[in-house]
């Protein structure tokens, strides 16, 4: 099929372009050399850790805000759905650096006790935002999850057996929507460990700012992590797909019942 | 903006003799006995060099901003500084502009996060002495008297030349003018590093290409013209010569300060030769600033960390890094400048003179107008 | 209400640094009401940055959204579970994020004079150095910008593909219709909404980029972005900061208008795809 082949010449030519980078190093002989710079360059390597927190806390706070309300706006609310989504949708398009202006202009307006709370660290003072930057692509893949189990008669059925709110979202509704959860933290780790515009505007030296300073000394490092990060969510989104396959035939004996 | 820098100036001139004359005594009857290094204005005040540096590593940590590893030398002045003293050194935003630095010392203000000190462009420090504690090094002295404030506030560090930066493996003879740029032969060859709008280093460039066609410190438009003809004959390239750029042979020859082609010489060292010349029919030469911060979360650091720049150890590193330290000339009349590092700096046809504070803000204004315009 | 988390969160923290962003639009660094910073923005080059947006972002669009319907397509008649879907799929999702200098670099790296595409092409006989053709250029920003597009145009009309049910195929072509009958009475109007509504997220996603502009060309390319970044981490104009943040309300009010569009089809989209 053309289009197939025009595709894999056009996305992986200019990686396969880029990676013969990121074999020559900094001594000028070839090597493997760039892609271990990770271990020992301390900066790289706490930036790393960094932005890996701040992944790991954006999407349980993502999780715990997005997936109950999906559920409540597929139970209670579908006409609310369009406006939810709508507004799950706005940080796409909203200029990361318009959000990073406003955030620049609230920094310099908090007071000192709400800035040294929140501001201090990397970890309380981005994760909130990068919650509303996941949002976009979290409220769809939720979405499509939970509406392709039979929601209703789950929960009816949960709660006829006695179920409280809690126990039906964690033991009832999550191992349901087990590939939708999963898709939806991949995106938003592959988000953290790409978003530049904030950090950088907040003077935050997270994994993806380092990444860029990086390229300015040593450009074959920089686009050997660069293509690392690509293969391993690539890997890891790739791997969360065949989890689906339990997920669906389970969904598909719920609607059978 | 404008009206705040007036205010400043003026605020700064009376200011600081009040707090030289006041911190002596406050540093001797401090209630535990313990020096406020905030407010010291030299080691002798504090009581002795060796007090300070058991201060400083009290402290632990120093922050930095703006300072990019391979910009003359810096990782390493960074990581010997860190090594010497066991301070932890936190050298955030890599790539920001003066501005940024100094928008950083007035938001961020004393959380503990803020920087300690700051290096920015000449305008900047003048412009904002109101933000720097007055502090003067134990080399004081060889730092001439046109080189830094009257009362402390801040100095010069280190500075270079605009310089032409040229891969021999592509360009088969390298130019040495500005003149020469507009052969024919550099088609798609020559690049600024960053646009000039934003990047000292490129607005530095332009006015270097003013003074080598009729331009003068008040009339930097010779230069716009310069490039915008370069752009016409197709010899100019868009992309800013940075790294990636020039490791990929996109921008093979690169306008930049004379450090900083230096610098790219070494990143490429086994891929190909970059050479670096200071352009024969312009000498265009800045130096940059070093201040404290006056509200520095570690301020013993950070005047540690000034004594070790300004110390013959940190000015040679500098000169390693090709950049020409501040006190060179007292260094070579002494004997404390290295050598081999000396010979290794590009020559400079005639010495450069520097523009006023008003001269550089007007041309500023000027380029931000017009040199998107210049390049359409 | 189960929503009342939700809205509270947004509201604080999306509804806050937006707020700064109004707020510093109309008002002076002394805290009085002016029209300055707008009034600026109607003068270039604020308006020629705007064209520039606007044509880049539509074009953009258009190219990523008719070549992501076209490999969004081939992917999803592979089926489900076939490693192709599985593939594309997950590729979609990590490449359309990847944008800025990395992006930038690996262009220059493939098509610069240099580039590895280049050498290819001259070894078969095209020469593009010779041409005025460089990767250094609106042309290299705009392929660029559709690397990310159609990534994301995949991402986003994959669900949408996969909602349509094969039965409605069965029942069309036993009714006598042909595939191309099919794909104009049945599929194309279903498909519709879900089609403009990506299109218009891709056009506001080019609308808001440009680091990859800046890393291919610097300032040369007039972008309502780039501008707004040099106007906050100030430099030289005198109350940049005001300005920048007036071009920000204003790029919000041409998404605003995107997003209404986007929720009226939406809203038509959901009846067929339930």
């Amino acid at each position: 099929m053309t289009i197939l082949v025009l595709a894999a010449v056009f996305f992986l030519g200019p990686q396969v372009s880029a990676l013969r980078y990121s074999f020559v190093q900094s001594n000028g002989e070839n090597g493997l050399g760039n892609y271990t710079q990770l271990f020992h360059d301390s900066a790289l390597g706490s930036s790393l850790v960094t932005s890996l927190e701040i992944a790991a806390l954006t999407t349980v706070i993502m999780l715990a805000l997005m997936l109950p309300t999906v559920v409540w706006v597929r139970l209670r609310l579908p006409r609310l759905a369009v406006v939810v989504e709508s507004i799950s949708v706005l940080p796409i398009v909203i200029p990361p650096i318009v959000m990073a202006a406003g955030l620049a202009t609230l920094q310099s307006h908090a007071s000192a006790q709400i800035s040294s709370v929140i501001f201090t660290s990397p970890l309380t003072a981005l994760t909130p935002f990068y919650v509303i930057l996941a949002m976009p692509f979290a409220f769809r893949s939720l979405d499509v999850g939970v509406r392709a189990i039979d929601l209703r008669t789950l929960v009816d059925a949960a709660r006829n057996l006695g179920a409280g709110w809690t126990t039906l979202l964690l033991r009832v509704i999550l191992p349901n929507v087990r590939t939708a959860i999963l898709t939806a933290a991949s995106l938003t780790v592959a988000l953290v460990l790409a978003e530049v515009v904030i950090s950088e505007t907040l003077l935050y030296d997270t994994y993806p700012v380092e990444l860029v300073n990086t390229g300015q000394n040593l450009v074959g490092v920089a686009v050997a992590l660069s293509v690392l990060s690509l293969a391993v969510t690539w890997l890891l989104l790739y791997m969360v797909s065949f989890i689906g396959n339990r997920d669906a035939s389970r969904a598909r004996i719920g609607r059978l019942l | 903006m404008r009206r705040n820098r007036r205010l400043t100036r003026s605020r700064a001139k009376w200011l600081a003799p009040i707090a030289c004359a006041v911190a002596l005594p406050i540093a001797a009857v401090s209630a535990s006995g313990a020096v406020n290094w905030s407010n010291v204005t030299s080691a002798k005040a504090g009581g002795g060099f060796a007090a300070l540096v058991k201060a400083a590593k009290a402290e632990g940590t120093l922050n930095l901003i703006a300072d990019p590893l391979n910009w003359a030398n810096y990782g390493e002045i960074i990581s010997s500084f860190s090594k010497k003293y066991g301070i932890k050194v936190n050298d955030v935003n890599k790539l920001g502009t003066s501005q940024q630095e100094i928008t950083a010392l007035q938001t961020l203000g004393s959380q503990s996060r803020a920087p300690d000190a700051v290096d920015v462009g000449q305008s900047y420090a003048l412009n904002n002495a109101s933000l720097f504690a007055p502090y003067k090094v134990q080399t004081w002295n060889l730092i001439p008297a046109a080189n830094k404030a009257a009362n402390g506030t801040w100095a010069n560090d280190y500075g270079g030349y605009v310089s032409i930066g040229c891969n021999t493996s592509i360009v088969k003879v390298c130019p040495t003018s500005f003149a020469d740029l507009t052969n024919p032969a550099y088609k798609n060859d020559v690049a600024l590093d960053d646009p000039p709008t934003t990047a000292n280093s490129a607005f530095s460039g332009v006015w270097a290409a003013a003074l080598a066609n009729g331009g003068s410190f008040d009339n930097i438009t010779p230069g716009i013209t310069f490039f915008q003809k370069l752009h016409q004959i197709g010899n100019f390239v868009e992309t800013p010569g940075l790294a990636g750029a020039i490791t990929a042979g996109q921008t093979p020859i690169v306008i930049d300060w004379d450090y900083n082609n230096a610098a790219t010489a070494v990143a490429n060292k086994g891929k190909f030769k970059w050479t670096t010349a200071v352009p024969t029919d312009a000498s265009f030469a800045a130096f940059y600033a070093q201040a404290l911060s006056a509200k520095a979360p570690h301020p013993a650091a950070a005047r540690l960390w000034l004594e070790y720049l300004y110390s013959a150890t940190g000015q040679n590193l500098w000169l390693k890094g090709l950049s020409r330290p501040v006190e060179l000339p007292a260094m070579i009349k002494n004997g404390t400048v290295n050598k081999t590092y000396l010979k290794a700096l590009p020559a400079v046809a005639k010495p450069a003179k520097y523009p006023s504070l008003a001269q550089v803000t007007a041309a500023e204004a000027v380029v931000a107008q017009q040199w998107a315009s210049s390049q359409s | 209400m189960g929503v009342a988390p939700f809205a509270v969160y947004v509201a604080l923290f999306l509804g806050g640094p937006l707020y700064e962003v109004i707020y510093g639009a109309v008002t002076t660094t002394r805290g009085s009401l002016t029209w300055f910073n707008f009034s600026q923005t109607f003068h270039q080059p604020y308006v020629g940055a705007f064209e520039e947006s606007l044509k880049l972002a539509l074009l953009t669009s258009l190219i990523g959204g008719v070549f992501g319907l076209w490999l969004a397509c081939a992917v999803v008649t592979a089926g489900p579970r076939s490693p192709l879907r599985r593939i594309v799929g997950s590729g979609a999702g990590v490449l359309a994020y990847f944008a800025g200098v990395p992006l930038a670099f690996a262009f220059i790296a493939a098509l610069g004079r240099y580039g590895e595409a280049t050498k290819l092409l001259q070894d078969i006989g095209i020469n593009l150095n010779a041409g005025s053709f460089t990767i250094s250029s609106l042309t290299g920003i705009f392929l660029c910008y559709v690397y990310f597009q159609v990534p994301l145009m995949v991402l986003l009309i994959i669900p949408a593909l996969e909602g349509l049910r094969p039965e409605w195929h069965e029942a069309a072509t036993g009714l006598g219709a042909s595939t191309f009958g099919y794909i104009r009475h049945v599929a194309a109007p279903v498909l519709a909404p879900a089609l403009i509504g990506a299109v218009l997220l891709l056009f506001g996603n080019a609308f808001a980029a440009y680091a990859t502009a800046y890393a291919l060309v610097g300032s040369s390319v007039n972008l309502v972005p780039g501008w707004i970044q040099q106007l906050i981490s100030g430099n030289v104009l005198v109350d940049e900061n005001g300005i920048g943040l007036a071009l920000g309300v204003e790029m919000i009010v041409v998404i605003a208008i995107v997003m209404v569009g986007y929720a009226a089809l939406q809203r038509r989209a959901t009846r067929w795809l339930q």
